[in-house]
């Protein structure tokens, strides 16, 4: 055996194109992805950076100046019914609504990959143990099961994300199984195995890369379910409460002005409507970008 | 024995029991699978040795067991009974770890795509096994780099390419490579040219052989081509429905083949002289199914020399002598078999 030394000699080697940098590669030419990952991407820089990019105090009310329409010098996008600017609070909005649809799916990947990967690298009882109590949860309609559990932990903003994570946690761990189990079965696994590597090892270097996309592009897909749904939360008063701005809680409060300023009382539903689309558009673009027959 | 001697494997003591000693000894293999409400006996009591620096070729119908057994030598399934001796130590003793043995056999699948993780370059992939063993990351693709060279793929060109870039037959060399990074002293070849071309199947075959004399390997060289194993095999296993029909010295069993399985499954050999092409079908039929199989002898459903023996006793591997043993009641004179009668 020793004589396979000899022929050695160590060329540092120029990697092809990893397997991340194609799916980037595809994505940038993909013009719809593009375009929706540009306006989510101006939303959120608007958000964070809402006290210079705002043209006015979003808490600020003025009651002569009350629901003026869209096109109104110095409020570009009206007044709500407090007289407080409209585009400036849209802007501000922006911070909790999108936090709102981040966090909760954020936390629920890492929980339910977490589980999902578990069980279905495991296998056997554990995995159908792990699986039926978590079919439990399918039984509530997720806006139900969020509205319950919301109202019994009490309104606020902490509380709404704890929900929702409960309510993606599960949908993500049943996807995280399915492709996990799998994986689980391919042959490189197996050789992994035989080559006497222990699980941990296998699930890092083999497992993790193989699952861990798909599981993210399933993620994204549920930001807008999220944001949708914490907007929903907070318009029934189980979220954010006034004067904060957020999207949800705008509709809210401006239902009364339906009749009135019709545009002005659907500027926040429109928001949130642009916001998922991209995000739903954004992650359909990854996920044909990461499906190409590789 | 240059400047890298320090990343080969500590030399250990290769060999233990000796030349005549077996590298690998398996005794009473049982495998049933337990499907809904049946019983699958992919394997039911199977014994067979592989000599070391010998190839044997395992061969038989599909669902006959033949993956089952590479499988359950590897460890990736457990046997319900029997018995695995390495060089003569019980697999899995305090003798020979689980371990450690796995350094010692390794295995090359069939499918050389689902065999590679699409996400890991060819020199990872081949450097996992020695960097699980404890070897430096330098080391690990250094030698990475040995192998790639030494089953014909040029280290700079390949190292860096991902399983997708390559194709099959180069697929499978980084198989075999990595099935090598361990320097096993078994190599299990499961059907691992069967899904190449003729002419790259041709060059694998070849690179087979000449890391084996380099080497020093011992093959386990299952495949259903039986063109394939007879050039491969020192000696072959002809297996049917979870059994060994026969065994014995390649030569012995292609020319004269003492059970009425092995004889069909030679005639059923494509012909090389159109003239001499083959009109009948020397075997029909299906085999039956394992999850019932049939009483006495598994053959004899589908036996041309079936008689009322072959339904109610179950022959056993009998030694004809040359190295050869069939497990046919017409290879044994003291069977009682009606036509050994109507011979004598």
């Amino acid at each position: 055996m020793a004589a396979i030394a000899d022929a050695g000699i160590f060329v540092p080697v120029k990697a092809s194109r990893g397997y991340w940098a194609s799916v980037a590669h595809r994505l940038i030419r993909d013009p719809l992805a593009m375009t929706a990952a540009a306006i989510v991407l101006i939303i959120i820089l608007a958000a964070i950076f809402a006290p210079w990019v705002a043209p006015a105090d979003p808490y600020k009310a003025s009651m002569i100046r009350r629901l003026r329409p869209v096109g109104t010098p110095g409020y570009l996008l009206g007044a709500d019914e407090l007289g407080r600017d409209m585009l400036s609070r849209l802007i501000y909005g922006g911070r909790l609504s999108i936090f709102m649809g981040v966090m909760p799916v954020l936390l629920a990947f890492g929980i339910g990959s977490g589980i999902g990967i578990f069980a279905g690298y495991v296998g056997g009882r554990i995995n159908a143990l792990l699986m039926r109590t978590i079919d439990i949860f399918f039984a509530f309609p997720s806006v139900l099961l969020a509205i319950a559990l919301s109202g019994a932990l009490g309104a606020g903003i902490t509380n709404s994300i704890v929900s929702l994570t409960v309510v993606f946690t599960p949908q993500i761990a049943r996807v995280a199984e399915a492709v996990t189990t799998q994986i689980r079965t391919r042959d490189y696994v197996e050789a992994a195995r035989v080559s006497g590597a222990g699980p941990f090892t296998i699930v890092r270097v083999h497992v993790l890369g193989n699952v861990l996309g798909p599981i993210f592009v399933y993620a994204t897909s549920l930001i807008s379910v999220s944001m949708i749904l914490a907007s929903g939360l907070s318009f029934l008063g189980l979220g954010t409460k006034p004067p904060e701005p957020e999207w949800g809680l705008m509709l809210n409060t401006l239902r009364t002005a339906i009749y009135n300023q019709p545009l002005v009382a659907a500027l926040p539903g429109l928001m949130i409507f642009i916001t998922s689309l991209s995000f739903n558009i954004f992650s359909d673009g990854l996920r044909s970008a990461m499906d190409v027959k590789q | 024995m240059s400047h890298i001697v320090d990343t080969m494997f500590p030399p250990e003591a290769e060999d233990r029991g000796g030349a005549a000693t077996p590298l690998l000894a398996v005794n009473g293999l049982v495998k049933h699978f337990k499907a809904k409400n049946a019983v699958v006996r992919a394997v039911d009591g199977v014994d067979f040795h592989v000599a070391k620096g010998e190839t044997l070729g395992i061969v038989g119908e599909s669902g006959c067991g033949k993956s089952t057994i590479a499988r359950l030598i590897m460890q990736i399934i457990a046997p319900d009974s029997g018995t695995l001796l390495f060089d003569g130590e019980p697999v899995g003793s305090a003798a020979l770890p689980l371990g450690d043995f796995r350094k010692k056999v390794q295995m090359v699948f069939q499918d050389s795509y689902a065999s590679l993780n699409p996400r890991m370059t060819v020199e990872d992939t081949i450097a996992f096994g020695p960097r699980v063993h404890g070897l430096s990351h330098k080391a690990a693709v250094t030698r990475a780099h040995d192998l790639l060279h030494r089953v014909g793929l040029e280290p700079s060109r390949f190292a860096g390419r991902y399983p997708h870039e390559i194709s099959g037959g180069q697929r499978q060399r980084i198989n075999i490579a990595r099935g090598l990074s361990l320097e096993p002293r078994l190599l299990i070849l499961d059907e691992a040219v069967s899904a190449l071309d003729k002419s790259v199947e041709a060059q694998v075959l070849n690179l087979l052989l000449d890391l084996k004399d380099e080497f020093g390997l011992t093959y386990i060289f299952i495949s259903h081509d039986l063109n394939v194993v007879r050039f491969m095999s020192d000696r072959v296993m002809v297996m049917y429905l979870g059994k060994v029909a026969e065994i014995g010295s390649s030569e012995p069993i292609f020319k004269k083949p003492r059970h009425p399985y092995t004889e069909a499954l030679l005639a059923s050999m494509p012909s090389m002289d159109p003239d001499n092409r083959t009109q009948e079908a020397p075997i029909t039929g299906d085999p039956p199914n394992p999850i019932n199989p049939p009483p006495g002898c598994r053959f004899h459903t589908r036996c041309k020399f079936v008689s009322a023996i072959c339904a109610n006793a179950e022959p056993v591997l009998h030694d004809v002598g040359g190295g050869q043993s069939a497990a046919c009641h017409l290879a044994n004179p003291q069977s009682g078999h009606p036509r050994l009668a109507a011979a004598a």
